[in-house]
């Protein structure tokens, strides 16, 4: 199992049907992860990242026009999976989801305890009494305490909330965890508070992790590899050790010069132009139009080019 | 809402202010009525609870915390849409309680505002003319062409050209930046003196929200207007303003020019501010951040003495839970309210 790869995403390709063309929100997705491992895939809104956790999960909404690829989970394809199969062996068994605003999406009417107790009912097959009991346990993990089983959502701080999605997606102990800004609406501290929560489940469950997320500085809180999307592709992946010094895609670069900092006193840079939009996409390189250091072969598709352990699509380097 | 409570209060004077201050904030409180049943009260929300503070015209401050501290109730106060339980709001040297429908009316004109989320900022059944156009109809501008000429230039002030491109768009057609731009338009059309800011980029893509902040600065040093800035995120605030408050539970507890809190931070809470924001770096995924345990607290009932107490890792037994600290100079233009520094 060393050299096995938790995750294998190939050419995963999402489009939805609008009345204005084909949505290609996600284009040919490749990327790898480890066991016990984090990656995050960062990109700006619009650029295909919610829809790439989607898709890995098959949460599809009915306009879906294309939905091809390889996703190998633990070296067995679930792209191939009948819906039933996928939703009884794979989805919260072995990768499980912590949905964009997730501490606004529990029931407001069902105890948290038993929400966070149900997929173990649900998927395991326990009895009530057995699944919080397990619940309780990943009320420990995330830091929630133990007499706030009984308590209803709404009795809860926001950071409360979140803590409670992410033992709901822990509980039935998924070897993979897809988190979708999981602190974007949460305070600072509380923020802090939620990293250090999955820096500990990952090093006490051994949970490998998929973040999604805008924010670039708190992104480096959990990362172990790095994934830039625009435009429905991945333009770079990195281990984070490379990527935050030194960013190789101009996007990557732009992107890492927006940030602004606390520590170093250097003037963040914006990025000029929009995004394409993903109905109407241009040829050859998504980003050149806004890219400083464009020249004639950015009128073609960029390859995928690996420098030293890294990928990045640009004609830049190769 | 909250004015029943006037009736038991001490009136305390207006101090007298030079000048060079725009906007002085004295011993501010707002609280808000809890009622059971709809009639009786049982307590107060203490959003704001004392506070203090001068605004020198054309400076920028920021005013740091997080949600629930009262940033937004203070925010609320200062543009004349609560009224305060006791202290004052004074605006060039005119107490705002005492102003009439008209002073108000023109009080408003002389205070913008930028919210945070701009889509929902925007009504979305006017184009952009019609959204720019409406205060300066309020503001009294009658006649057409100037009102036109007005709009003109403030969209070109905020870089919304070609300004005939934009004119007839509604929200819906515009990117968040864009959105954005056209509320800071709304905000500058008056050519007020004071701009109060919530959040002003937190909805705002990363690439995009540089843009901003510097649209911003710009206009504050051209106009040289005076500028709040409220938010939670300690990484922008060295961009923009020269001091910076931080706020807790209701009350200020940190003063400082923004250098001077970023190298040196005094108050505790600061201090835990500053080390769980993160700097884009590798090395932050192999260490645990130090957070102060638990939540802060209800504004209903605070906790006795320094309302910080509760988390503080560095509490004094017997002083900081009994009294309230009062404002310590830590250094000139430094103010901390933490007994650490009597």
């Amino acid at each position: 199992m060393a050299d096995e790869k938790l995750l294998q995403v190939e050419n995963l390709v999402l489009h939805f049907a609008t009345t204005q063309g084909p949505v290609q929100a996600v284009d040919g997705v490749d990327f790898e992860l480890d066991y016990n491992k984090a990656v995050v895939i960062l990109g700006e809104s619009g650029c295909g990242k919610s829809s790439l956790a989607k898709a890995m999960l098959r949460l599809l909404p009915r306009n879906v026009k294309t939905y091809t690829g390889v996703v190998k989970l633990g070296g067995r394809d679930v792209m191939t999976l009948g819906e039933e199969d996928f939703r009884q062996n794979v989805r919260w068994v072995s990768m499980s989801l912590v949905p964009q605003a997730a501490m606004n999406a529990l029931n407001p009417v069902i105890r948290v305890g038993e929400q966070v107790a149900e997929p173990a009912m649900v998927h395991l097959g326990m009895k009530k009494d057995e699944a919080l009991q397990l619940a309780l346990k990943m009320f420990q993990h995330v830091g929630v305490p133990a007499d706030f089983i009984t308590r209803y959502p709404f009795e809860l701080s926001g950071g409360m909330r979140q803590r409670v999605a992410i033992a709901m997606s822990l509980v039935t102990s998924p070897s993979l965890i897809v988190l979708d800004e999981p602190t974007s609406a949460l305070d600072l501290l509380t923020q802090a508070n939620i990293f250090n929560v999955l820096k500990r489940i990952k090093k006490e469950l051994g949970t490998s992790f998929i973040l999604i997320t805008h924010d670039i500085a708190t992104s480096s809180e959990l990362a172990d590899q790095v994934a830039v999307m625009y435009a429905g592709q991945i333009v770079e992946t990195a281990d984070a050790d490379k990527f935050f010094p030194k960013p190789l895609h101009p996007y990557s670069q732009k992107l890492m010069a927006s940030v602004p900092r606390l520590r170093a006193n250097q003037d963040p840079e914006f990025i000029t132009g929009q995004p394409p939009s993903l109905v109407n996409l241009p040829v050859g390189c998504r980003f050149a139009a806004r890219c400083p250091v464009r020249f004639e072969k950015c009128d073609q598709d960029p390859p995928m080019v690996k420098k030293d352990g890294r990928k990045v699509r640009c004609w830049k380097y190769a | 809402m909250a004015d029943k409570k006037a009736k038991q209060k001490v009136e305390i004077a207006v101090r007298e202010v030079g000048e060079a201050v725009l906007l002085s904030i004295q011993d501010l409180r707002v609280w808000f009525e809890l009622r059971r049943f709809g009639f009786g009260v049982v307590g107060h929300v203490r959003a704001v609870d004392g506070v203090n503070f001068d605004l020198m015209k054309g400076e920028a401050i920021a005013v740091v915390g997080e949600s629930g501290c009262g940033k937004t109730s203070l925010m609320k106060t200062i543009l004349g849409l609560y009224r305060p339980t006791e202290g004052h709001v004074v605006f060039e040297q005119k107490n705002l309680s005492e102003m009439g429908r008209r002073g108000l009316q023109w009080y408003r004109g002389q205070v913008g505002y930028i919210q945070q989320d701009p889509f929902g900022a925007l009504p979305p059944f006017m184009a952009v003319r019609r959204i720019l156009e409406e205060p300066l109809i309020i503001g009294g501008v009658k006649s057409k062409a100037e009102r036109e000429q007005r709009i003109r230039k403030v969209m070109e002030e905020v870089k919304l050209f070609p300004v005939d491109d934009y004119l007839e768009k509604f929200p819906h057609m515009l990117s968040g930046g864009q959105q954005q731009r056209v509320v800071i338009a709304r905000a500058m059309i008056l050519e007020p003196k004071l701009i109060v800011a919530d959040e002003p980029v937190s909805m705002l893509d990363a690439s995009v929200r540089v843009e901003i902040l510097r649209l911003l600065r710009g206009l504050q040093a051209s106009h040289n207007l005076s500028f709040i800035y409220i938010t939670h995120d300690l990484s922008t605030v060295r961009y923009f303003s020269e001091r910076i408050f931080v706020m807790y539970a209701g009350k200020v507890v940190e003063k400082s020019p923004i250098e001077l809190l970023l190298k040196n931070p005094a108050h505790p809470y600061s201090l835990a501010l500053l080390t769980a924001t993160s700097d884009p770096d590798a090395n932050n995924a192999r260490s645990y951040k130090e957070v102060p345990p638990g939540e802060p607290p209800s504004l209903v009932k605070p906790p006795a003495g320094c309302r910080f107490h509760p988390r503080c890792a560095r509490m004094i037994k017997g002083e900081c839970d009994v009294n309230e600290p009062p404002e310590f100079e830590v250094e000139p233009n430094h103010q901390v309210a933490c007994w650490l520094y009597k």
